[in-house]
């Protein structure tokens, strides 16, 4: 057994509420309340959950863009969350994002050419004089070409700025990278392009990957294995072939009955959640689902489940399953 | 039930779109057609789904239906829209105000652009079936109530005194469907309104909108661009792409047997659930939309089309039938067999 590149344990942010004519903290956002899992060298990991869910700030937070309120994070062995700004400085090139939004992720003011130098010289990437060729190389890696090197954002389509988005990440020669829903703003023809594009990056540059999603059917396309979160906490984890074929959580079965089939006359039974998802700053107690879960019961109020193995590499956060 | 060869019924359809013409003028010099020759019908009871990529006219169909075009910029242009037998393209502002709402509900996408945030949700729909219906200010209440309750909000009296922003997502959602739907419409035009939405919300939409749909009768054009949600609510499918219509059929028709390579390759191009047990790369489509400014002589799809031979680059094909209800927009569409590529 290979020892997994990235290791998340106990993870917490919490963003706190400001109140009162002093500006204390009278609550906080329990963005992401203890979550722990690793990541495989050249896995790709899938986080879904409905929006609000802490999907970006899971990611944000092990990159070191949000200062974690709890727990640890290691990369390659070592505790990201302990590094000095120097030695963050070698982390942030080994780890990068793609978000979501390529518009508002790229200034509207730098050429092609700035974006992707830029990263290089920041962590002092090879020779000044072959950062233009690297940046022309990158952009024909992600099927655009030396020629869009000298145009500003605004003159390309949502697809092209996510690729520029991608080339960005790709610049400093990273082995982890978060995808924060990056294709989910794409019209589908494009959305299929781009997919295929991360993953022929990802087998060509031994890229490992968290790809954050709320579009189950991307996710089980890219990803092997799916990180189902509610409400700041782990309901469940397991391969996605596993994962779609056997769900064991009621959130991850209400989840996926949820997705329209594109195949007229299945119009299935579904399992339809009732409301929406609570406020993350009180948060219902014991299990957190409990409120919308079709099976709870009195004492889903009382304990908060632990991931429990229901299968080979698949574990489950609901005491009522076995 | 749907997907028969001939049309639903020998009724009249409630709404018929013949040859619409949409134009922008964006300079003195420039103008775009956003919507060029759209032809469709729409049956009481009847689901009618427009999908396509964004800018493919979709939207623009939609508010030229309404009345609601920007005014000195976009104007209809050409064809006709009847309402009932009505010709409604050529009304005046004030008699658009008396169909809207009360002929023709609209949803959106996002549902503070037809709420409004300084008012009640109560008032807000009570506001509508007194223009409407002349109610009067406590029946209309009693109104807003019911159709509160209608779309399935809890406590629909204490609700009916929220301001949009006291209710959740979800909830402004539905009373966005509820104000829609106060004068009973016999249309229900709905633009992308689940598209921002969960997976598991946009379940409890398309559900209640299919519940209401039995209870009172209406017909829905349902515009999305997302094919699963088409195949769920959908009876009959128009494909747009730049601004024209280039395949329409049954729901049944259109998933099973596309005969317009662009509605193949968007078929081919969604990753679906299940994939993971035999792992396919997706079939993109290459290249991305032309810019209504610069179309493709020939087919607009042809730069981007696998078939494509010199004859796409030739004449633009018109839309023709293959059959009484499924009409087709390729010049090659009697000799290709889009299933056949897909196997392959
Ligand atoms: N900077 C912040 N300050 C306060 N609350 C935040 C901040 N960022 C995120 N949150 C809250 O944390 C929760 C999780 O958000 P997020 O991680 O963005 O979820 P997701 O990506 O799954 O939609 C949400 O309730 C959100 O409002
Ligand atoms: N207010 C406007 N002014 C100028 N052009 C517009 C306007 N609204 C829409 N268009 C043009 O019409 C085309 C179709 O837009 P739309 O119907 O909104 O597409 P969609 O299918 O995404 O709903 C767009 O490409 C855009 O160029
Ligand atoms: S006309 Fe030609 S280019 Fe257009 S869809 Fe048909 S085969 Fe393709
Ligand atoms: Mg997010
Ligand atoms: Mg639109």
């Amino acid at each position: 057994m290979t020892a997994p590149l990235l290791e998340v344990d106990k993870l917490r942010k919490y963003f706190p509420i400001h109140g009162g004519v002093l500006q204390r903290v009278v609550n906080n956002v329990k963005a992401v309340d203890d979550i722990s899992f690793g990541i495989n060298p050249g896995e790709v990991v899938g986080l879904v959950g409905e929006s609000g869910s802490g999907k970006t700030t899971v990611g944000r937070t092990i990159l070191r863009l949000e200062q974690a309120t709890g727990g640890t994070v290691r990369f390659g062995g070592t505790d990201v969350m302990g590094l000095n700004a120097a030695d963050m400085r070698s982390y942030r090139k080994r780890m990068q994002i793609i978000f979501q939004d390529p518009y508002a992720s790229l200034n509207p003011r730098e050429k092609v050419r700035e974006v992707l130098t830029h990263p290089l010289r920041l962590h002092k990437i090879g020779d000044p004089s072959e950062h233009e060729d690297r940046a022309a190389t990158l952009l024909e890696k992600v099927g655009l070409s030396r020629d869009h090197l000298a145009r500003f954002p605004h003159e390309f389509s949502g697809g092209q700025r996510q690729r520029i988005g991608i080339a960005r990440a790709l610049a400093v020669e990273p082995e982890f990278i978060v995808a924060d829903e990056p294709v989910s703003a794409l019209d589908v023809s494009i959305q299929a392009q781009v997919i295929n594009l991360l993953e022929d990056l990802k087998n060509d540059l031994d890229l490992t990957m968290l790809f954050i999603a709320h579009d189950l059917g991307v996710v089980e396309h890219i990803c092997d294995r799916v990180i189902v979160m509610y409400l700041g906490r782990v309901m469940e984890i397991a391969s996605a072939a596993d994962l779609y074929a056997r769900p064991n959580h009621p959130y991850t079965k209400a989840l996926l009955s949820a997705v329209p089939i594109p195949e007229p006359g299945r119009r299935r039974k579904r399992m339809v959640l009732k409301g929406d998802i609570p406020s993350p700053i009180n948060p219902p107690s014991g299990c957190v689902f409990r409120t919308r879960c079709p099976i709870a019961t009195a004492d889903c109020a009382k304990i908060v489940p632990e991931l429990k193995p229901v299968g080979d590499g698949h574990t489950s956060a609901c005491i009522h399953t076995t | 039930m749907q997907h028969e060869e001939t049309p639903p019924s020998q009724e009249p359809p409630l709404l018929e779109v013949r040859d619409l013409q949409t134009t922008f003028d964006l300079t003195k010099t420039l103008s775009i057609c956003a919507v060029d020759g759209v032809s469709f019908d729409v049956h009481a009871g009847q689901t009618l789904a427009i999908v396509g990529e964004s800018g493919s006219g979709k939207s623009v169909t939609s508010l030229s239906i309404m009345g609601l075009l920007p005014k000195d910029v976009g104007r209809v242009s050409g064809g006709s829209i009847k309402l009932a037998g009505r010709e409604i393209t050529q009304l005046s502002d004030a008699e658009m105000r008396e169909i809207r709402g009360k002929e023709i509900g609209m949803i959106f996408q996002e549902p503070m652009t037809s709420l409004n945030p300084v008012h009640t949700v109560g008032q807000q729909i009570a506001e509508m079936v007194i223009r409407h219906e002349n109610l009067s200010k406590s029946k209309a209440r009693t109104r807003a109530i019911e159709m509160l309750e209608l779309v399935g909000i809890p406590e629909p009296a204490r609700r009916v005194d929220n301001y949009p922003h006291e209710m959740s997502g979800g909830m402004r959602q539905r009373a966005m469907i509820a104000m829609a739907l106060s004068c009973e419409p016999r249309i229900l035009i709905a633009d992308e309104p689940t598209t921002a939405l969960d997976v598991t919300i946009q379940a409890q939409m398309l559900e209640l909108m299919h519940d209401l749909q039995q209870k009172l009768g209406m017909a829905i054009i349902f515009i999305t661009h997302d094919l699963g949600v088409v195949a769920e609510v959908a009876d009959r499918v128009v494909v747009m792409y730049a601004a024209q219509v280039v395949e329409t059929a049954g729901v049944e028709d259109i998933f099973r047997n596309p005969r317009m390579p662009y509605t193949a390759g968007l078929m081919n191009s969604i990753p679906r659930l299940g994939s993971s047990i035999n792992k396919q790369r997706l079939q993109a489509i290459p290249g991305t939309v032309p810019a209504l400014t610069s179309l493709p002589a020939g087919c607009r799809f042809h730069p981007r089309c696998a078939f494509a031979t010199d004859i796409c680059k030739g004449a633009a094909p018109q839309l023709e039938k293959a059959s009484e209800s499924h009409m087709i927009r390729c010049a090659r569409w009697r000799e290709l067999d889009l299933n056949e590529r897909q196997a392959s």
